[in-house]
């Protein structure tokens, strides 16, 4: 019998690798918690000191506003992958991948695939949270499948970039920025008050930037309410941030590592 | 006699920065050869090249009888690289490194996990195999560094400093390490920058300075490229040195002056210290000292040289 495995060799180096950043997940506790314990006190700010105020048109601002804050956890956990893919670039870690019989790219491969099971994770225990304080959807089954494949395909697509984000900057600090970034530009969408609210240049913004269809998307799924275009438009959005994020990820790693 | 690694006429530049400039090498099957070189002399882009990370611009670069080149991925297939810096992941246990490198060599998950098994007892990490590598010691990291490059029985395997960083314990530990690999059999080609560490374990040595080989052979070979032994004449003040260099000199000797020392090059034998101490015996002598050369004498010597001034 053979000690090699018959397992074709990128599948296999993927599935190693995942099964490694998944370690580091679970391991990096403080990372995970923070992942998580940022949304919920958002949520809860929104909910239980904004809220009263806010109302936003509607009796439960609850229902509203949990979309736009999965969304936040997603997008601030996804860019967690710029740290982490940064770090094997600085390490030499991934020095010794290539001096190996592994498919280069197959290390950022598992870092996105990685963070996309890790945001699955904290947006259930978030969704979970807030299933607890009163937040009530009606969607049907095929309603749910659709909205966590269009937040899958989020996760994915900020993952990649963040991932050629990592690859570009020099430190693992300057890589963490992004988290922020990203932080912020569910505000400026119709997550958390309507985009009529805001003034004229904000609005604009609000209401063309990608996350909101998203957030509309996965609100109207979830509550049962019209979506409209903007399903067709997150999924175009996302993924095509997700295709120019593997390519640019995919590039930047071969310049990076060849030079 | 056949070689592992053969490099002819190797040539690298990093823009205008010409960092290799025409290097010839050669590690025959089952030794150990040391890259000697100082800090930035290209130790490291050597090592790259050979290990497929980085192109030659020019040359003939086999390793493991393939080009590196042509057949990138057979040659990694056959080497192993421990990098400058230790590559060990500090997250994931001992074991789990090891497993997880015979996984990416595409074993199977059975010989991984007793590959791992064997390599944690020869290598002494078996109490520390399932605690994260955070809590290992420097010299237990870098001897865990060095068996994860053991997975797969590598043809040759590549040490980049692999002592660089250790407290000395650490490196004796790493020092042990090789020279079980060397009586083993493994071919390894190692860089370093410190000359007891060549002299120690390398069988050959190749000192680089300034983008080429200024030197190569055996340790031996190269201390007796700067001459033989030198005997060093203390004495108590300027008056005594002076007669005891005219002294010297009248007698045919090419004695140099350091200090209050006078320091005459011999052939080492015990007739000829006899001779010269005659020749200075009407001078009051403090000490007299023998000295064999070091390779650092060897290293000044010739990276000196190969520095253009």
């Amino acid at each position: 019998m053979s000690v090699y495995s018959r397992t074709p060799g990128p599948v296999l180096d993927v599935g190693v690798l995942l099964g490694r950043s998944l370690r580091h997940s679970a391991r990096s506790i403080d990372a995970t918690i923070s992942a998580i314990v940022l949304p919920l006190l958002i949520l809860c700010v929104f909910v239980y000191i904004f809220g009263g105020a806010l109302e936003a048109g509607t009796p439960d601002y609850l229902n509203y506003v949990v979309p736009g804050v999965i969304v936040l956890c997603a997008a601030f956990g996804s860019a967690s992958t710029a740290v982490s893919v940064n770090e094997d670039m600085t390490s030499g870690v991934i020095d010794r991948l290539r001096s190996l019989p592994v498919v280069g790219s197959a290390v950022l491969a598992a870092h996105v695939v990685a963070s996309v099971v890790r945001n699955v994770v904290s947006t259930a225990v978030v969704l979970g949270v807030s299933l607890l304080m009163g937040f009530r959807p009606v969607a049907g089954v095929a309603d749910w499948l659709l909205a966590a494949g269009v937040l899958v395909l989020f996760m994915a697509g900020v993952s990649a970039l963040s991932a050629a984000f990592g690859l570009v900057v020099s430190s693992a600090e300057a890589a963490g920025a992004l988290s922020f970034v990203l932080l912020f530009l569910p505000y400026v969408s119709s997550g958390f008050v309507p985009p009529e609210t805001m003034p004229a240049v904000l609005r604009g913004f609000a209401e063309y930037q990608p996350v909101t269809p998203l957030i509309e998307s996965v609100r109207g799924l979830l509550l049962g309410l019209p979506v409209g275009s903007s399903l067709g438009h997150a999924v175009l959005w996302w993924g095509g941030f997700l295709l120019v994020g593997v390519v640019a990820a995919g590039v930047l790693f071969r310049r990076r590592a060849g030079r | 006699m056949t070689y592992t690694v053969e490099v002819e006429g190797l040539r690298k530049s990093f823009g205008d920065t010409v960092v290799l400039d025409g290097i010839d090498l050669r590690v025959a099957r089952g030794t150990v050869a040391a890259l000697l070189g100082p800090n930035g002399a290209g130790k490291t882009t050597t090592v790259k090249i050979l290990s497929t990370l980085l192109r030659p611009e020019a040359g003939r670069v086999h390793v493991a009888g393939c080009d590196v080149l042509a057949r990138p991925a057979e040659v990694r297939r056959r080497i192993s690289l421990t990098g400058q810096h230790a590559t060990v992941d500090e997250v994931l246990t001992g074991r789990e490194n090891l497993v997880m490198m015979g996984r990416l060599r595409h074993l199977t998950k059975a010989a991984a996990r007793e590959r791992a098994g064997a390599l944690l007892e020869r290598f002494d990490l078996v109490e520390a195999a399932d605690r994260r590598v955070a809590t290992y010691s420097g010299g237990m990291a870098r001897r865990l560094d060095i068996a994860l490059g053991l997975v797969d029985d590598p043809a040759v395997l590549f040490l980049d400093e692999p002592t660089t960083g250790l407290d000395p314990r650490g490196r004796r530990d790493v020092w042990d390490t090789v020279g079980e690999l060397a009586a083993s059999g493994v071919t390894v080609l190692l860089t370093t920058q410190y000359l007891e560490e060549a002299d120690r374990l390398a069988d050959s040595i190749s000192v680089l300075a300034g983008g080429r080989i200024a030197a190569s052979g055996t340790a031996d070979q190269l201390k007796a490229l700067i001459g033989g032994e030198t005997v060093e004449l203390v004495l108590p003040d300027a008056g005594a040195l002076a007669s005891a260099l005219s002294l010297a000199e009248l007698r045919g000797y090419r004695a140099r002056v350091a200090d209050l020392s006078l320091h005459v090059p011999t052939d080492g034998t015990a007739a000829e210290v006899r001779e010269l101490l005659e020749v200075v015996a009407g001078v009051p002598v403090l000490r007299v000292a023998v000295h064999r050369p070091t390779l650092d004498d060897v290293f000044l010597a010739l990276t000196e040289q190969a520095v253009p001034a």
